[in-house]
C-alpha cells in the first residue's frame, strides 16, 4: 500500500500530511539558485540541497534546501492557529518566513516522545495564549543551536554570531552559512539551558498580517477534510444512535437492508447504535435510512421543552444554590436601594452545527489501530480509538486531518468510538464513517439551557449598588467531567461573572451574589464557542441596560461607575463606544447598543446600530467591536475571528434554538437550525488594541458580546425588551 | 452507466438511479472538492456549475444532467486557482475552516458571470450560502475584489 499518492487517494503509509505551506500561499518557487552563501560553493549544489531534514527541537524539521517545516500541536479548524503558531516559532526560529511549512505531529507520537509537543487539546481559545511560552522556547533554542553549530564550523564565539532571514551570520568576519547546511550539525548538539526570549518591541513576524498558511489548497478543492479521505481498499460507513440520549438499541431487521446495493455489513454497536458498511456513502446513508430500528429510551422519551423550562423556572428562586461570586451583602444592599428592578432571561439549548458533519476513518488489525480524522483534541481521540480497539494505546495513533470547523465539537470521542468499533469488525479494511448531517444534529454535544433572575438596586445617585444573579439551568462539567466539580458546584457555569481568573467579572458591585441552582437534563452538554459567557454576558450586559435605564443614566456612564478598577475593560468599551457613533443622533427607527466582557483573558466590547422598521423587521447595519487580547500575532486573523465570531454569535441570537420533544431534539437540519446569511451580515469593524504584558484568546471572547449589544440596540430602536433567545418568535415592534 | 461532461472530460460513471450529482462526483468521480454539508440544498457547500449555473448538487439526481451539458467543479474552475474570484479570495484570505469555501466560491463565480459588477444588493440576493466560522464578510469583500479582477485582466 505505498502508491504514490494524488489529490483524492493518500496512502497509508504516509505518515503526515503537509497542513500548510507559505510556498503554496505565495507560490514562490524553490529553485536550487537559492540565496545563500554557502560555505561548501565547491560542491555539487544539488547534493548539497538534497538529503534528509534534521529536526532542530521538536518543534523545526529543516531541510538542506533551507525549507522550514513547523510542527504544530494544536488544531486548526479555521481559526488560524496553525499560522499564528507558526508565527511564534518562526519569529524566534529567525527563519525565512516564506520557506515555511507545517505539520502535525501525531498524538501517537507526542505520547511516544513524553508529550514533546505539550497538550493536543485545541479549545477555549487556548492555542497560542496556553502554549505560546513554550513554543517561542522551542523556535528560540533551535536559532542557539544554529548559532552553535556555525560558531563551531568556523572556530569562533557564538555570541560573535546572529541569525536572521534563515542565514547565521559571523560579525566580525561577515561569514555566512544557510539553516539547512547547519541543521544537520545543529540537530546533534545538547539543548540550551537558558533560552531568552525577545523582547516584543523587536518582533518582526508577531504582530503582522502574514497570510494564512492554508489558504491555498482551500481554494481549489486540493484540501482534504476528514469527509474527503480516500484510503485504498476503504468502505463507508453511516449510523443512526438513539435519538433520545441515555436510550438503548431495542431490535433491528438488518434483513430489510442487506441486500440493497452496496451494503457490506450491518454492524450493532455499542447498545445504543447500529451503523451500515457499503462500498459508497451514499448507499450506506441509503440504507441506514431505511433500517427499521426501534429503541428503548425510558424516563427520557418523555422530556419535553416545557417540562425542562418549569424545572429551570423552579430553579431560579430554590433554596440551594452554589455560589459562585459574592460581595458585601446582596440582601442589605437590595433592602437599602433607592430602587429596585427584576428580570427573568432565558437562553436555549444550542447545537454547533459544523458544516462537516462528524467522521472518522479507522483501520483495525490485531497488531495496531490507526485513525484519520479531524479532532480538536488529538490525545482524547487517541485514548478514544485505544479503548474501542481493546489495544495497548501504544499500538494506536491518530493522523489529524483539516476540521470543517469545530466550535467544541470536535472535542469529543464518539465518533472516533464508533468508527474503530465498526473497523474491529473488518480488520485490515479502512472505514469512513460518516454522519448525515440529521445524524449529527441528533447527536449533540448542546450549549446548556440557562435561565436568569436579575435582581437589581440603585441608589438615589442611579449607581448600581446591589445586584443578585441567579442562573438555574445545565452544568456542562456534571455532564462530562463530574471529576472538575468542586464540591458539586461548575465553576465554568460563572464565566465571566467570577471573583477573579480569566474570567473575571468586568465590574465592581459592593453588594453582590451570583448563584446557580444546577438544575441538569438528559441532553449531553458540551463546549460551544464562547461557552457560558454567550448567556452570562446576556444576563450581565442587558440587565445592567435595564438598570442603566431605570436609573434614567446613560449606559456608557452607568458601566463606568462600575469600572474604577478595571481600565483595560473600560478602555475598549470607550472605543467600542467612540467609534461605534455611541451619543452621536440616531436616523429615524435606529438604535445603539453596547456590551462588554472578560472572557477567555481578553478584554472585549461592541457597539451595535440596529434598525426596526414598522413591521418589526430588524437590520443590523454595523458592529464596532473593540479587543485587548494582550498581544496580537496576526492582526487579519484577529479580524477574521472577531468577523467570524458576530456570524456564530448572531446566528444564535436570530435563529440557534434546539427544543425538545419525546426526548429528543427536533431540529435536524439547516432548515429548522437555520444559520444567518450574507445579506443579513452588519458591517463590522474591528479595532484590536493589545496592550501588552498578557496573552488572552481571541476566537471566542468576542461572541460574548454579540448578542448582548444587539439586543440593547434593538431596545434603544424600539423600547422592546426581549429577554428570552432567540429573538426569532419575538415580535420586535410593539403592537 | 452514464456519460458526464465533467471540467470539460467526458466521464463513463455507473451509479443508482435518485443518486444526487454531488455523491457521484465524489464517489464516483473522485472529485472531493464539492462538499456535502445538509443534503437539502440549504447550506450551498456542494454547489457546482451547470451550463455556467449555480447548482446545489446535493439535490440535483445526476441522471437529470444530460451528457452535453458541462458540469464544472472547483477542480475545474481554473488550472490553478487564477479564477479572480481565488485570486481575490487568496488576497483577503477568506477561508477560515474553508470547508464551505468551494461552494462559496461557486456561487460567487456564477453571479459574476451574470453580473460582473454586482452591488451589494445583488450580492444578498445571490450568495445565501451558509458558512458558519463566518467569512461572510470577507466573502462580499472578495466579491467586489474579484469583480475589479476581472476588469483588471480583460
Amino acid at each position: 500500500m505505498g502508491h504514490a499518492d494524488d489529490t483524492r487517494t493518500i496512502s497509508i503509509n504516509r505518515r503526515r500530511f503537509v497542513i500548510g505551506s507559505a510556498q503554496a500561499a505565495g507560490g514562490l518557487a524553490i529553485g536550487l539558485a537559492l540565496p545563500g552563501c554557502s560555505t561548501t560553493g565547491t560542491e555539487d549544489a544539488a547534493a548539497a540541497l538534497s538529503g534528509d531534514p534534521a529536526e532542530v527541537t521538536a518543534w523545526a524539521l529543516i531541510h538542506p534546501d533551507d525549507r522550514v517545516v513547523i510542527r504544530v500541536a494544536r488544531s486548526e479548524m479555521g481559526q488560524g492557529t496553525l499560522t499564528g503558531l507558526a508565527q511564534l516559532v518562526a519569529e524566534e526560529l529567525e527563519c525565512d518566513w516564506a520557506m515555511v511549512s507545517t505539520e502535525y505531529p501525531t498524538p501517537g507520537e507526542n505520547l511516544a516522545r513524553d508529550r514533546v509537543w505539550g497538550n493536543f487539546s485545541t479549545g477555549g481559545s487556548r492555542g497560542i495564549r496556553g502554549s505560546h511560552q513554550y513554543v517561542r522556547e522551542g523556535g528560540a533554542a533551535g536559532r542557539m543551536l544554529l548559532i552553535e553549530a556555525a560558531a563551531q564550523r568556523w572556530g569562533v564565539d557564538a555570541a560573535t554570531c546572529s541569525a536572521a532571514n534563515s542565514v547565521v551570520t559571523h560579525g566580525p568576519s561577515g561569514r555566512t552559512a544557510r539553516f539547512g547546511e547547519l541543521a544537520a550539525a545543529a540537530a546533534q548538539l545538547a539543548p540550551p539551558a537558558e533560552v531568552p526570549l525577545k523582547d516584543p518591541k523587536d518582533w518582526k513576524l508577531i504582530g503582522t498580517g502574514v497570510p494564512r498558511l492554508d489558504t491555498a489548497d482551500k481554494l481549489t478543492g486540493k484540501q482534504i477534510y476528514g469527509a474527503d479521505l480516500n484510503l485504498p481498499g476503504m468502505v463507508n460507513a453511516s449510523v443512526v444512535a438513539c435519538p433520545v440520549r441515555g436510550g438503548t438499541r431495542k431490535s433491528y431487521d438488518a434483513a430489510k437492508v442487506e441486500n440493497m446495493p452496496g451494503v457490506l455489513a450491518v454492524v450493532p454497536l455499542d447498545e445504543d447504535a447500529v451503523a451500515v458498511v457499503a462500498d459508497t456513502w451514499w448507499r450506506a446513508n441509503q440504507a441506514i435510512k431505511a433500517l427499521p430500528v426501534s429503541w428503548e429510551t425510558g424516563e427520557s422519551g418523555t422530556v419535553d421543552s416545557a417540562g425542562i423550562s418549569a424545572m429551570l423556572d423552579e430553579g431560579l428562586s430554590a433554596e440551594d444554590a452554589f455560589v459562585g461570586n459574592q460581595a458585601g451583602d446582596v440582601e442589605a444592599g437590595l433592602a437599602a436601594a433607592a430602587t429596585t428592578h427584576e428580570a427573568v432571561y432565558s437562553y436555549p439549548f444550542l447545537h454547533h452545527a459544523t458544516m462537516e458533519p462528524m467522521n472518522a476513518t479507522a483501520l483495525w488489525t490485531e497488531e495496531k489501530c490507526e485513525v484519520w480524522c479531524p479532532t480538536q483534541n488529538g490525545e482524547a481521540a487517541l485514548a478514544a480509538a485505544a479503548d474501542a480497539a481493546g489495544l495497548p494505546i501504544e499500538q494506536c495513533d491518530v493522523h489529524k486531518l483539516h476540521l470543517g470547523g469545530g466550535f467544541g465539537r470536535r472535542g469529543a470521542g464518539d465518533f472516533v468510538r464508533q468508527a474503530v468499533l465498526i473497523a474491529r469488525t473488518m480488520p485490515g479494511t479502512p472505514v469512513k464513517l460518516l454522519w448525515s448531517r440529521e445524524e449529527d444534529m441528533r447527536q449533540g454535544m448542546y450549549h446548556p439551557i440557562t435561565k436568569a433572575k436579575m435582581t437589581g438596586g440603585i441608589d438615589a445617585d442611579g449607581k448600581l449598588t446591589a445586584l443578585h444573579l441567579r442562573i438555574s439551568g445545565q452544568s456542562i462539567l456534571a455532564g462530562l467531567r463530574p471529576s472538575a466539580l468542586q464540591n458539586g458546584a461548575d465553576l465554568a457555569t460563572f464565566q465571566a461573572l467570577l471573583p477573579a481568573s480569566d474570567h473575571k467579572i468586568s465590574y465592581t458591585i459592593p453588594n453582590l451574589l451570583v448563584d446557580h441552582a444546577m438544575r441538569n437534563t438528559h441532553l449531553r452538554p458540551g463546549f460551544w464557542r464562547g461557552v457560558n459567557v454567550n448567556p452570562n454576558a446576556i444576563y450581565m450586559e442587558c440587565f445592567l441596560d435595564e438598570m442603566a435605564d431605570k436609573a434614567g443614566v446613560d449606559a456608557l456612564v452607568f458601566r463606568r461607575q462600575l469600572m474604577a478598577d478595571n481600565p483595560k475593560g473600560l478602555a475598549v468599551l470607550e472605543a467600542a463606544a467612540e467609534n461605534g457613533g455611541w451619543g452621536e443622533p440616531l436616523a429615524d427607527g435606529r438604535g445603539r447598543g453596547l456590551a462588554l466582557c472578560y472572557a477567555f483573558g481578553s478584554y472585549v466590547a461592541a457597539c451595535a446600530e440596529v434598525s426596526v422598521d414598522d413591521a418589526g423587521k430588524l437590520t443590523m447595519h454595523r458592529i464596532t467591536a473593540a479587543t485587548d487580547p494582550g498581544h496580537v500575532v496576526n492582526t487579519q486573523q484577529v479580524e477574521a475571528q472577531v468577523e467570524g465570531s458576530f456570524v456564530y454569535g448572531l446566528s444564535a441570537l436570530l435563529y440557534g434554538e434546539c427544543t425538545v420533544k419525546d426526548g429528543q431534539v427536533e431540529q435536524d437540519n439547516f432548515h429548522t437550525y437555520p444559520s444567518m446569511r450574507i445579506a443579513e451580515m452588519p458591517q463590522v469593524t474591528t479595532i484590536a488594541m493589545p496592550s501588552g504584558g498578557f496573552w488572552g484568546g481571541v476566537g471566542e471572547p468576542t461572541i460574548a458580546v454579540a448578542a448582548p449589544a444587539v439586543l440593547n440596540a434593538i431596545y434603544n430602536a424600539t423600547g422592546v425588551r426581549i429577554r428570552q433567545v432567540p429573538i426569532k418568535d419575538t415580535p420586535l415592534r410593539k403592537a | 452507466m452514464a456519460k458526464l461532461n465533467i471540467n470539460g472530460e467526458t466521464r463513463e460513471l455507473t451509479f443508482d438511479p435518485g443518486t444526487p450529482l454531488l455523491w457521484v462526483l465524489r464517489e464516483q468521480a473522485g472529485l472531493t472538492g464539492t462538499k456535502y454539508g445538509c443534503g437539502i440544498a440549504q447550506c450551498g457547500a456542494c454547489t457546482v456549475h451547470i451550463d455556467g449555473q449555480a447548482v446545489r448538487s446535493c439535490i440535483y439526481p445526476a441522471e437529470a444532467v444530460q451528457p452535453q451539458q458541462e458540469i464544472v467543479t472547483i477542480e475545474g474552475l481554473s488550472d490553478n486557482g487564477e479564477h479572480p474570484v481565488q485570486q481575490a479570495w487568496a488576497e483577503l484570505d477568506v477561508p477560515q475552516c474553508g470547508y464551505c469555501q468551494a461552494g462559496m466560491i461557486m456561487a460567487a463565480s456564477a453571479l459574476l458571470a451574470d453580473n460582473p459588477q454586482p452591488s451589494d444588493a445583488d450580492i444578498d440576493a445571490g450568495i445565501t450560502n451558509i458558512c458558519r466560522c463566518g467569512t461572510l464578510q470577507r466573502v462580499r469583500r472578495g466579491i467586489h475584489r474579484a469583480a475589479e479582477l476581472a476588469t483588471e485582466v480583460s
